[in-house]
């Protein structure tokens, strides 16, 4: 079975999910050996690329990495072209990254091969939405019932697209905190909107920040990186201000003084590492999950 | 000879039955008429015979990209939709800047089905920087100028332009209304839709900010200026408001803005890209309206090929545009519910009269030249394959009610549906 997007996913499939996650920590199995598992990243990555291929070979499968840099992509090669190379290489699912919304479901519809997204434009990023449902569920026992403020850059972020739909359904209340540019008034989603971060900084029970997304023309709408620290920066001084038990996640990487001070990234109240740690479990629960239905079909 | 029996004839005094022969080019006799000796007798009984439809926004591209379309195959598009003069945009390659270049265009027309007339580009290779040769593009002919496809950005020479023009009767000035700096990074209508999708989208400010300023400048010179594909409410208040002030004002919209919100881009489907994007609920319904009152003067369907290959990649990779001369009958139909009266009107008679062509846009009357179209407006039918070379439609696979039959272009039929 394919994975797209967290929205696709039940309550009951998100816990499995979890569950299943759990069960690998720290664990290596030969559920996948005699698979190939190809990892198409046309987007830089670090940490999802790693986790995704560390995942598959804990769960002993061969893992063929393409990146466009080294490939015939460089030449102009199309997407629709790599992939169908890559099908015919072998490859028997396919973890793809691409700049441009909808790429896997595209991906997946040429090759007749299972696609997980690592990620596709500013949509969606399923495996890191499952993986921050992850470290609230260690942290927090529970992934109901809690205050969450997403702080910046809304408007670029996957990440925060998943989490804005999967948290809600989950039964947590949500709170996007951003300037105009990165989330307009009018908005898609039925969630609290604010402008003001010192407003909802001592109600909440999970503060996680976004990056702004440069790269995506995220550093267009605002005057620059000093006055966004001020207004939206996750501070020292801000952290005084929040309750106790409140945690702050960032799906990386982090703007050191700009979304977040380093005293507060590396500090007690950080579960940035933590999120990190969690990547591999959950990406091996992906994987063997993907190849399980996508053999069955 | 033809002989159209029994069909609801389109006159100036309206709606009736009529029978009408059609003899080297033109009517010969409209009335109670038996069938030709020799000739083809056209059995018209349910149908509508009404002036041919007039486009004045189709991308033939010839020279250049004729793997997506070429004038040949774009006027069978024409014809099987009905149409029976076109206006080709000049975003070719290279751009129709000079006679040298729309004089390829009119070489190949010779042959077509229907009568296929060329815009001029406003700027040399619609680079925007400077004037294209108007005069050489007048001298054959060329009435419509327009850098379709981007606006001319730079508002003085957009004035000089229009000052120049404005001396040289029958121009019109077509303005494809986007703003660059607003609307860069769009890929569909910015709205709800394409923030939860996360693509970027064009603001209607993009369309609004630019018609807004060339108003200003149409105020000043007096030229005619036709606003291209208008696709928001803000376009249609500002030329609503132009026309009260007694502008020389012009508008079109498209079959698919009339009919497509930005719900339909929610699949991600390149076949439902183009700019401007389309548009919200409440946009749709004010064009319809304004379409209905007249503040929007015609349809043109900015039939814009591509082929399945270039479309075959991701919505924000895909090339904007898509066909739709042969869907337009239909579709507009549905937005002047069924209003067929009205419908010849904003797709024949008032094109045809805005860019002065004499043979096209003619009630059914003796002496007309024979440029028909005879439809059906209750048959229902599925749309599959296209004569045009490229089948980017976003309504493939649809069933539309009303259909076109037959058409008639200088005297003879060029098109017959299938059935």
């Amino acid at each position: 079975m394919s994975l797209f997007d967290v929205a696709q996913l039940s309550t009951d499939q998100i816990v499995g999910y979890l569950d299943r996650a759990e069960s690998y920590r720290d664990k290596r199995t030969t559920e996948l050996v005699d698979t190939v598992v190809a990892t198409l990243f046309f987007e830089a990555s670090t940490r999802t690329r790693l986790s995704f291929e560390s995942a598959a070979s804990r769960l002993g499968a061969e893992v063929m990495s393409f990146t466009p840099e080294s490939s015939s992509t460089s030449k102009g090669e199309s997407l629709k072209d790599t992939a169908m190379t890559v099908a015919a290489l072998g490859a028997e699912l396919l973890v793809v990254r691409h700049s441009r919304a909808g790429a896997s479901e595209l991906v997946a519809g040429w090759t007749g091969v299972p696609v997980v997204n690592g990620g596709d434009g500013r949509r969606a990023h399923p495996t890191q939405n499952l993986l921050d449902l992850l470290t609230i569920r260690r942290h927090f026992g529970r992934i109901d019932n809690l205050e969450i403020a997403i702080v910046g850059d809304i408007e670029n972020s996957r990440v925060a697209r998943g989490l804005i739909e999967v948290l809600p359904r989950l039964g947590n209340h949500v709170t996007l905190v951003a300037p105009g540019p990165f989330v307009p008034a009018s908005n898609p989603w039925n969630v609290t909107l604010s402008r003001s971060l010192d407003d909802v900084i001592a109600h909440v029970d999970v503060l996680y920040l976004l990056r702004v997304q440069k790269e995506r023309g995220g550093g267009q709408g605002f005057p620059g990186d000093a006055g966004y620290h001020q207004r939206f920066g996750m501070t020292l001084h801000r952290q005084e201000k929040m309750r106790p038990g409140t945690m702050i996640m960032h799906a990386g990487p982090i703007n050191r003084g700009v979304e977040i001070a380093p005293e507060v990234a590396d500090g007690d109240r950080s579960l940035i590492l933590e999120q990190v740690r969690n990547g591999v479990p959950i990406r091996m629960a992906v994987l063997a999950t993907a190849m399980t239905f996508g053999m069955s079909q | 000879m033809i002989v159209v029996q029994g069909a609801s004839v389109v006159t100036a005094a309206g709606m009736e039955t009529a029978d009408v022969a059609i003899e080297d080019g033109i009517v010969t006799a409209v009335g109670s008429l038996p069938g030709p000796e020799r000739g083809t007798l056209v059995d018209g009984t349910g149908l509508v015979l009404g002036p041919g439809f007039v486009d004045l926004h189709v991308h033939l591209r010839e020279p250049g990209e004729t793997w997506k379309e070429d004038v040949d195959s774009g006027a069978r598009a024409a014809a099987a939709g009905g149409f029976t003069a076109i206006v080709a945009m000049p975003n070719t390659e290279p751009a129709i800047d000079s006679a040298k270049v729309a004089n390829l265009v009119f070489d190949s027309s010779r042959g077509a089905v229907v009568d296929v007339l060329v815009a001029g580009a406003m700027t040399k290779g619609r680079l925007g920087l400077e004037m294209a040769d108007f005069d050489s593009l007048y001298e054959v002919g060329v009435r419509v100028f327009s850098d379709d496809g981007d606006s001319v950005a730079d508002a003085g020479l957009l004035r000089r332009i229009m000052i120049y023009l404005s001396d040289l009767p029958g121009v019109v000035v077509a303005q494809h209304a986007e703003d660059k700096s607003i609307a860069a990074g769009g890929h569909l209508h910015d709205g709800l839709v394409g923030r939860k999708l996360g693509v970027k989208g064009l603001p209607a400010s993009a369309e609004e900010s630019v018609i807004a300023r060339d108003l200003a400048l149409v105020a000043e010179t007096g030229v005619h200026y036709h606003v291209q594909h208008v696709s928001t409410r803000g376009t249609v208040d500002l030329v609503r408001a132009a026309k009260e002030r007694g502008l020389r004002v012009s508008a079109e919209v498209t079959p698919h803005h009339l009919t497509l919100t930005d719900d339909a881009t929610a699949s991600l489907d390149p076949n439902t890209k183009m700019y401007p994007p389309l548009r919200s609920d409440e946009d749709v319904e004010v064009v319809r309206q304004a379409l209905r009152d007249g503040v929007i003067d015609i349809v043109a369907t900015d039939h814009a090929p591509h082929t399945e290959a270039e479309k075959d990649v991701p919505f924000e990779d895909a090339p904007r545009g898509v066909i739709g001369l042969e869907t337009a009958f239909p579709l507009v139909l549905a937005a002047l519910d069924g209003d067929v009266k009205t419908l010849f009107s904003r797709m024949s008679t008032t094109p045809a009269q805005l860019v002065g062509l004499k043979g096209q846009g003619r009630h059914v009357e003796i002496g007309a030249p024979a440029n028909f179209v005879l439809v059906d407006p209750t048959e229902t039918w599925r749309v599959s394959s296209f004569e045009s070379k490229s089948s980017n439609s976003p309504f493939i696979g649809a069933e539309l009610r009303g259909r076109v039959k037959a058409t008639i272009s200088g005297g003879n039929i060029v098109y017959r549906s299938p059935n």
